[in-house]
């Protein structure tokens, strides 16, 4: 090639080392994926910022409002709910962008180049999983823990503070980590299978919000007995600081969701293995 | 080598591509050529794996895209249909793919400098203009420093300048012994690029030959144009090689059934001088149209037998 090459610029064929794909080297890549996009920089964020400062956010007016509360209130308040409560914004930061992980490949057609680089398709889709739900759990776990002490900080104002050795409070802000990290793997889980970013945004959002507000209408007995297996009510027990009546322990509803999230990357391996991209 | 054996692939009931079979060799640009809706796409999709085939094989130096433990290496694509995330820039869009295989950065700003793309390599690919998303195209097939390249319209959106490049670089990555396929549809691109050539038409096979071979089967019957001062006497020889012989004017004659060389011969053997040796072949285009007349998907006009605008296929 010596020939060929001396007449032009540039050669193209240097000494370029000849390494296999492995699943770590995967991981390296989806890693690189997931920050170089700034739709997944920009959700991070809002999840972050909304998981360290909402619970603070809704201390500082609880305790403004402490004296003019109703007895009520003042009787189910629950320290740790309070810190916590970030959640109910990040979880949904967290699933689109978990969604969006898949959907986005497919839909501008980067999936076609992935897979072309990792043909056996599979090591992207755990690298994907993996990398998503190490960022979500440290980022969730930071934020949560800066949520507690800055809401009890608040909340020394009347007295109603707790701490972390008081159970079950260290449970809950780890909680709050693992329901968020378990959470994106099953948002990225329904990407995969739907392929479409609308439609996994749609099912996600049906499956954790629409569907604890359609059995609200059952009859209380058939509601009873159906709660307790939605993944939203099972997933979130272990970020709870109360326990409903009708609901699995913490770490068993926990389980339970896991084992949804498993079934759901089983279908969506089948399923990215069988289908042509 | 890329071998494609009896493939077949069916999306529902439409039939994409049908039993077909060729093979490309290393070292020459192999150009593969078809009308749109051909199954040009669909055949590249399949010898990457990333459709399967309803039945037949495809392998690339023996082996399926699907087992290749370093793909980059063995192969570098360029699909036809964008395959890269909008929102990333070029350079890291590159290491994305770079890190599956262990290849350092290094080589993703080597590639970048190759294809010229050093000023827009860390801006977001979906402002790109489409010669430089085909230039990134090239920037990834080329990563791995793949010994088979195959690229879906590498040409699609570039400038003159730009094509230059492109046909210099496959010719030059050929030379160095690699095997590259390449479709196009501008088939004057073709001839300038491509050696060998395979067509095909509604997913089946019409050509596997070179270039040259291809415009001379699909001329055949096209007329030798020949000018000489003793037209007399070299039409009575050309005549008794049965020959079909016309006078368009004076010292000027159309022969058919002979090549150029034939009736060369001819004139040496019975010392004709000839002034002018003319074959009037087909263009690229024209013998592109005339086998592939048949099997465009969807025709402009009526396809009526009798319809005199109709071209009939010569394979």
């Amino acid at each position: 090639m010596s020939a060929t090459s001396a007449t032009l610029e540039t050669p193209v064929r240097t000494s370029v080392a000849r390494g296999q794909v492995t699943q770590l080297r995967v991981f390296r890549s989806e890693w690189t994926k997931l920050w170089s996009l700034r739709s997944t920089r920009w959700s991070l964020l809002a999840a972050t910022v909304a998981m360290a400062g909402l619970g603070p956010l809704i201390a500082f007016f609880q305790m403004n409002r402490w004296d003019r509360m109703a007895p009520d209130d003042r009787l189910h308040f629950n320290a740790i709910n309070t810190a916590v409560g970030g959640y109910h914004f990040a979880q949904l930061a967290i699933g689109v962008l978990g969604v969006l992980i898949l959907t986005g490949e497919y839909s501008t057609g980067q999936i076609r180049s992935s897979f072309m680089a990792v043909p056996k398709r599979l090591p992207v889709l755990w690298a994907k999983c993996g990398t998503f739900a190490a960022v979500a759990f440290v980022l969730m776990l930071i934020s949560a823990f800066v949520a507690f002490f800055a809401s009890q900080g608040i909340l020394t104002q009347h007295h109603v503070q707790t701490t972390l050795g008081h159970a079950p409070a260290l449970r809950s802000v780890l909680g709050a980590a693992l329901y968020m990290a378990v959470l994106g793997v099953f948002a990225t889980g329904l990407g995969a299978i739907v392929r479409n970013t609308a439609g996994g945004i749609s099912l996600f959002a049906g499956l954790l919000f629409v569907v604890p507000g359609l059995t609200n209408l059952l009859p209380t007995s058939t509601q009873n007995a159906i709660n307790p297996y939605l993944p939203s009510v099972a997933a979130q027990g272990i970020l709870s600081g109360t326990r409903d009546a009708h609901t699995f322990s913490p770490w068993g509803g926990f389980a339970l969701f896991c084992g949804y999230t498993v079934a759901v990357l089983i279908v969506a391996a089948v399923l990215l293995k069988r289908r042509d991209a | 080598m890329i071998s494609v054996e009896n493939v077949t692939k069916r999306y529902g009931e439409k039939v994409a591509v049908d039993d077909l079979t060729f093979q490309v060799k290393p070292g020459v640009v192999t150009g593969f050529l078809g009308p749109n809706g051909a199954g040009k796409s669909t055949t590249m999709r399949l010898i990457l794996g990333l459709d399967a085939p309803t039945s037949g094989s495809v392998t690339i130096d023996g082996r399926s895209y699907l087992d290749l433990g370093a793909p980059l290496h063995e192969v570098g694509a360029m699909l036809e249909a964008r395959a890269v995330h909008t929102g990333r820039s070029a350079y890291n869009h590159l290491l994305a793919l770079a890190q599956t295989h262990g290849i350092g950065r290094s080589r993703v700003n080597e590639v970048i400098d190759l294809v010229g793309i050093q000023s827009v390599a860390r801006k977001r690919v979906g402002g790109f203009s489409l010669g430089m998303g085909q230039r990134l195209g090239v920037a990834a097939a080329l990563l791995g420093d793949p010994r088979v390249l195959i690229l879906d319209e590498p040409a699609n959106g570039l400038d003159p300048e730009g094509i230059l490049w492109i046909r210099t670089l496959l010719k030059r990555l050929a030379k160095e012994g690699r095997t590259v396929f390449l479709s196009s549809h501008l088939m004057a691109e073709m001839a300038q690029t491509a050696e060998h050539l395979v067509v095909i038409g509604r997913g089946k096979l019409i050509a596997d030959t070179s270039v040259e071979e291809f415009v001379q089967r699909a001329s055949t019957g096209a007329a030798v144009r020949v000018v000489s001062p003793q037209a007399t006497a070299l039409r009575d020889a050309l005549a008794a090689k049965e020959a079909q012989v016309e006078s368009v004017e004076r010292d000027v004659l159309e022969v058919h059934g002979l090549t150029g060389q034939e009736i060369g011969e001819v004139a040496l053997a019975e010392k004709i001088v000839l002034a002018e040796l003319t074959p009037l072949q087909l263009s690229l285009e024209q013998a592109f149209m005339q086998l592939t007349g048949e099997t465009v998907e969807y025709h402009a006009t009526s396809t009526d037998s009798d319809d005199p605008t109709t071209m009939k296929a010569a394979a």
